[in-house]
């Protein structure tokens, strides 16, 4: 069907001279079928915009972090699906594209302290996992090239932490969903497996809580206070003088502010 | 080993050079040793030279508003100097303001990491909340942060510390209080965070790994990976999404104007569905603004790390409304932006790289930075570097086949001085978008140059996030004041998090303590702003804010774009 759609297309001679202004060598795609000539080195975003459309739907961080722009493409060569963040692919020749932005995926909402860490805990909001037939087909639409069968295998044995350190680097696009044969939504699985890897099984950090009750008894009120009343080139010069962990010679023993001796809290005094 | 196809000849001579001097480099890491730093004299000297921020002709002075006067960009003037999109039909819209399409307690607008810890925290403190934000929930530079969040938790640390590394890096500029509950806030916050199920790096027993970034004197830089702001992102979202019966999300609808009253309360905001091309009406008790910030306004034409809807749209509707701006002509410039190959260029590679290692080195391969200077400082060593000696710079630039210039970053020095492995453990997403484009970052050098990156002002706001508007609150990027003029890597995802949880809990304060009565719905202030645009004819008739999209349509495109409307950038 593709071959008999680019007959249709032909190239115009409004559009050889366009590559012949530009002086950039263009190449033809097809926009959900419509040919268009761009330049050959634009990633697939660019040459949506470069063909003249403007994005509202199928755009959003432009660097390969928020998922909003999958891609599913088909070369000329090859009956296979092909697939990618438009904002991070390259375009190909003759590539026949169309943007995948939205998938309506299935979230369910919980109160992560009471889901338990286990494969039982997350198939009581997401049952249909127990449906993966492990045909991988989640696995080879992954623009991130992640394990996604995996995730969801590990997730079915209880392994929650390999699910959750397999899923980490989702952006949540939603094109393993929109493969799967038995509709799971894979990404939506992952955050919820990775929020209670990580509420429940994961230990809290100590140090940190041990800090937050410090600053709630006001321990470091004064020093700040302090600070607060330091005239300008006093601070800066407390400033330009302080030590940074890490550089040679410098060994810190505490968190006191007391590395200039003519610029020191005057309380630290009274209570040494 | 095989190189990029599309790097020239004197950029593989060049890489050779890099090659040849790291391991004298490496001994030299291994003793601690990395560069000299600036002394400060040193540092505002290179700042008054090289730095964007200090080109006078590319700056104006703002002349209408609270804050007339201002010396801003001309980019981020414009947006100010311009007429609302409602002005051309104003009338109606007076009429339409007071049928509302939707009633709430607090009206969140916006759709980032402020946003949402702000409807959380409304929803927390018994209020009703409706986000509404121009993308997708998660669409903001939030998800895009990659380094890291600070937090002064280690014992050889304080939030005092924490407090002065802030004010030293933002050249002692910053609002002293908003810095304050800054400082003190962030360990509750990584707490709350690390409550809700975000995926800390962290040792076996559970203490968060912390490393150095630029102008931190102690390690306190906490991270996941480097898909940090995406690591909280997805969180908050998710919870968000948790509470469909208290937190509705409208999305692909942006504010474009607030509401006032007769009293001149914020009472809600018109917002435009961008599909249906429909306004509506939301009253709320308390509105939070958090927005985000300006990048896709591509100031001095430079290239932007930031989301396709960093069109700083909250600060033009909180000026109109009467809130003032702070430091806003103070713009920041990341150090470190993708110069090659051409489909990256201006792209984040997180300050986590150097954080972690690697060298900032010239075409000859020489170190000529210390790698962790705040990033002013850092961008305006990197400009130095690359300008043409005639031009006062040092020449030692790398020139790519498209004409970018820019220096190395010596990302493989990473696995040598901490094992093989490394960069991919510390930084997949980076080896990930590198690979994507044929480079191994592990075995090859980033070339790099600054890119567009934050907006270190914004509008005025006080400690618990209100504005001197009754009724209208900020938080995040689109607020301005507690990085003074220059944020510090790790301080904007903090930022975000405390200001978008101090707004969000005193606007539903407000909805419940304060707010009396609706009072009379009134957009009294668009007209009085629109007055005083109307002393001045050099403002075109069809430069319109909020500007919602950049404007990436190519003239060709246009050209023959015969009869179709625009208005501002929007067709």
């Amino acid at each position: 069907m593709a071959e008999k759609e680019l007959k249709n297309n032909p190239t115009t001679e409004a559009e050889e001279k366009t590559k012949e202004e530009d002086g950039a060598e263009m190449v033809p795609i097809y926009i959900m079928g419509k040919k268009y000539l761009v330049p050959k080195s634009l990633t697939i975003l660019k040459a949506l915009e470069y063909a003249g459309y403007q994005l509202k739907r199928g755009v959003g961080c432009r660097a390969g972090f928020c998922g909003a722009c999958s891609t599913v493409y088909r070369t000329p060569d090859s009956y296979k699906l092909k697939v990618g963040l438009a904002c991070q692919t390259v375009i190909e020749p003759n590539m026949w594209l169309t943007q995948i932005p939205f998938y309506p995926a299935v979230k369910r909402t919980y109160d992560i302290t009471k889901v338990p860490p286990t494969a039982e805990g997350i198939m009581a909001y997401y049952p249909e996992i127990a449906r993966c037939v492990a045909c991988n087909s989640c696995t080879k639409v992954c623009p991130q090239d992640l394990e996604v069968m995996d995730i969801i295998q590990e997730t079915l044995h209880g392994n929650i932490e390999k699910a959750a350190d397999l899923s980490f680097d989702c952006v949540m696009c939603g094109l393993c969903a929109s493969r799967c044969p038995a509709e799971i939504v894979h990404f939506n699985v992952s955050i919820l497996v990775r929020r209670v890897y990580n509420y429940h099984i994961v230990p809290r950090s100590k140090q940190l809580r041990e800090r937050v009750k410090e600053v709630e008894e006001g321990k470091y009120d004064a020093e700040i206070k302090w600070l607060k009343s330091l005239d300008r080139e006093s601070l800066k010069k407390l400033y330009e003088t302080r030590p940074r962990e890490g550089d040679p010679g410098v060994e810190l023993k505490d968190n006191k502010l007391d590395w200039n001796e003519e610029i020191k809290p005057p309380f630290y005094n009274k209570t040494a | 080993m095989e190189y990029h196809p599309l790097y020239s000849e004197s950029m593989l001579r060049s890489i050779r050079k890099v090659e040849e001097t790291r391991p004298k480099r490496l001994e030299e890491a291994k003793r601690g040793y990395r560069f000299e730093k600036l002394k400060p004299d040193e540092a505002e000297e290179l700042l008054r030279k090289f730095h964007p921020d200090y080109i006078d002709e590319q700056k104006r002075a703002l002349r209408v508003g609270p804050s007339k006067g201002e010396r801003l960009n001309h980019e981020v003037a414009d947006i100010f100097e311009a007429h609302s999109r409602i002005w051309s039909r104003f009338d109606e819209f007076t009429k339409l303001i007071n049928e509302p399409d939707y009633v709430t307690d607090v009206l969140v607008i916006g759709g980032g990491g402020a946003a949402s810890a702000a409807a959380l925290m409304a929803r927390e403190n018994g209020a009703k909340v409706i986000m509404t934000t121009k993308l997708r929930i998660g669409d903001a530079n939030t998800m895009m942060a990659q380094g890291g969040i600070q937090a002064a938790v280690t014992p050889v640390d304080s939030p005092a510390i924490h407090y002065l590394d802030v004010i030293g890096g933002g050249h002692f500029m910053n609002d002293p209080d908003l810095v304050e509950a800054l400082v003190t806030d962030a360990p509750k916050t990584i707490a709350w965070l690390e409550e809700l199920g975000v995926m800390f790096d962290k040792y076996p027993d559970g203490t968060m790994m912390v490393q150095h970034g630029g102008g931190t004197s102690r390690m306190r830089m906490h991270s996941c990976r480097d898909y940090s702001g995406a690591g909280i992102m997805r969180v908050l979202r998710d919870e968000v999404r948790n509470h469909p019966e208290d937190i509705q999300i409208i999305e692909f609808s942006s504010a474009i104007e607030l509401i006032l009253n007769d009293r001149g309360e914020c009472i809600g905001a018109i917002t435009y569905n961008l599909e249906t091309e429909e306004y509506h009406v939301i009253h709320a008790k308390a509105t939070v603004l958090a927005t985000g910030g300006f990048g896709r306004l591509h100031i001095q034409g430079f290239p932007t790390t930031n989301h396709y809807g960093a069109t700083g749209d909250g600060l033009v509707m909180g000026y109109r409304a009467g809130v003032p701006i702070r430091y806003l002509g103070a713009v920041q410039y990341h150090p470190t932006g993708a110069a090659f190959p051409e489909q990256i260029v201006g792209l984040l590679i997180t300050e986590k790289v150097r954080g972690s290692g690697a060298d900032v080195v010239n075409a000859d391969g020489e170190k000529f930075v210390f790698p962790l200077e705040p990033r002013d400082i850092e961008s305006a060593a990197i400009i130095r570097e690359c300008a043409p000696v005639e031009k006062g710079g040092r020449g030692k630039g790398v020139v790519t086949p498209t004409g970018m210039r820019g220096v190395w970053l010596d990302a493989p020095l990473i696995d040598l001085l901490y094992g093989e492995g490394t960069i991919q453990r510390k930084l997949p997403a980076m080896v990930r978008m590198f690979n994507r484009f044929g480079i191994d970052i592990t075995k090859e050098p980033i070339l790099v140059y600054p890119t567009l990156h934050y907006q270190n002002g914004g509008l005025a706001i006080k400690v618990d996030g209100s504005t001197n508007v009754p009724g209208l609150f900020a938080g995040g990027e689109v607020s301005g004041g507690v990085h003074g003029t220059n944020r510090l890597m790790g301080n904007s995802l903090l930022d975000v998090v405390v200001y978008g949880r101090r707004s969000g809990t005193s606007a539903a304060i407000y909805a419940k303590e304060v707010f009396r009565d609706w009072g009379k719905p009134s957009l009294q202030h668009v007209y009085e702003y629109e007055q005083e645009l109307a002393q001045f004819d050099d403002i075109p008739p069809d430069r319109v804010s909020p500007v919602l999209l950049p404007d990436y349509t190519p003239p060709h495109v246009k050209k023959k774009q015969l009869t179709t409307q625009y208005f501002g950038n929007l067709r």
